[in-house]
């Protein structure tokens, strides 16, 4: 089924695109139908640049399980780092 | 039966409000009289599986129109970018969804070979948008495969913006065929039977099969829910009902 579940994120930071380095401003973070994952439903995470093209996107489909040891990797590795790097 | 040959191709026309969008035209090289068939995607897109589908139903004789129901979102992008940027304002509105699909007839209807009478079918969010569209457009058959949300709506976890559209049935301008899978969970099969019978009280013809060994996406066949048995019978019910509907 298409979920639609749909989460937003402003961030600031970079992706690199087709094109090269952009400067990313947005993280779509959803949860459905993947295009090339091999899953029925991914966690799927598109960096983009909100006033550039539709093309300015680095995107990910993770299986779900994966998808949870990565988020989980992310905060502790936040953790090491210290707080005043941050 | 023979596989005609065929040509495809984009095609530019007017769809909801007038905007132009463009669709995926696939159509037998032979002139001759022919049925129509509109083809709705799946929210993966506007993609080469599905205009894959489209060149099919020309090469069993038909002149079939894919519109690009995320055209305007990404204009000529990439279908997996232009489905990204669809699915981040949360997917494609009813009301604009009917007016691309009426454009998509629209266009198919003005091409010579046109018998004037058209069919619709869709996957997935197609299989919704398809019964939809019989609904609130004249249509002579509709193939609904596997759209969930048209009688229950979201579970409460989901926040998913699709609203049943059952109300909307006695409105079913065509007879409808139903294809599902006796695996999926969204149409389950309570719901299939439901819209069944819902459909049985109306006097609406309609014919439903909730086939063996398949889940949700089972015509899809670059996914691993593609089911060769399923989708085959699949196509074959489609063979017989648009055969002896268009």
């Amino acid at each position: 089924m298409c979920t639609y579940i749909v989460e937003k994120v402003e961030i600031t930071g970079s992706a690199k695109g087709r094109n090269g380095w952009f400067a990313s401003d947005e993280v779509v973070v959803s949860f459905d139908h993947p295009v090339h994952a091999m899953d029925d439903h991914t966690l799927n995470i598109d960096f983009l640049k909100s006033d550039g093209s539709p093309t300015d996107r680095v995107a990910l489909e993770i299986r779900p399980s994966d998808a949870l040891k990565f988020a989980k990797t992310i905060l502790a590795v936040l953790d090491e780092a210290p707080d005043s790097l941050k | 039966m023979k596989d005609l040959d065929i040509k495809g191709g984009t095609v530019y026309f007017k769809g909801a409000n007038g905007d132009e969008i463009e669709g995926y035209l696939a159509t037998p090289v032979a002139e001759g009289s022919r049925g129509n068939v509109v083809v709705i995607h799946h929210m993966p897109g506007y993609d080469r599986a599905t205009k894959e589908i489209t060149l099919r139903f020309a090469s069993m004789g038909y002149n079939a129109l894919c519109p690009n129901l995320h055209y305007r979102e990404a204009p000529n992008a990439d279908s997996d970018d232009a489905a990204a940027a669809s699915r981040a304002n949360g997917g494609v509105p009813d009301d604009r969804l009917i007016g691309d699909v009426d454009g998509a007839k629209k266009y198919l209807a003005e091409l010579p070979s046109s018998n004037g009478k058209f069919g619709v079918i869709g996957y997935c969010s197609g299989g919704r948008q398809t019964f939809l569209s019989a609904c609130n457009l004249q249509f002579d058959a509709a193939v609904d495969c596997y759209g969930a949300f048209v009688v229950n709506p979201p579970a409460p976890e989901f926040p998913v913006r699709m609203n049943p559209i059952v109300d909307q049935a006695p409105n079913l301008s065509a007879k409808l065929l139903g294809l599902f899978g006796i695996e999926d969970q969204y149409p389950s099969p309570d719901e299939v039977k439901r819209l069944d019978e819902i459909l049985t009280e109306l006097g609406k013809d309609h014919e439903f099969h909730t086939l063996d060994n398949a889940g949700h996406g089972f015509f899809a066949s670059d996914r691993p829910s593609y089911r060769v048995d399923a989708a085959n019978r699949g196509w074959e019910l489609i063979r017989d009902f648009f055969g002896a509907n268009l």
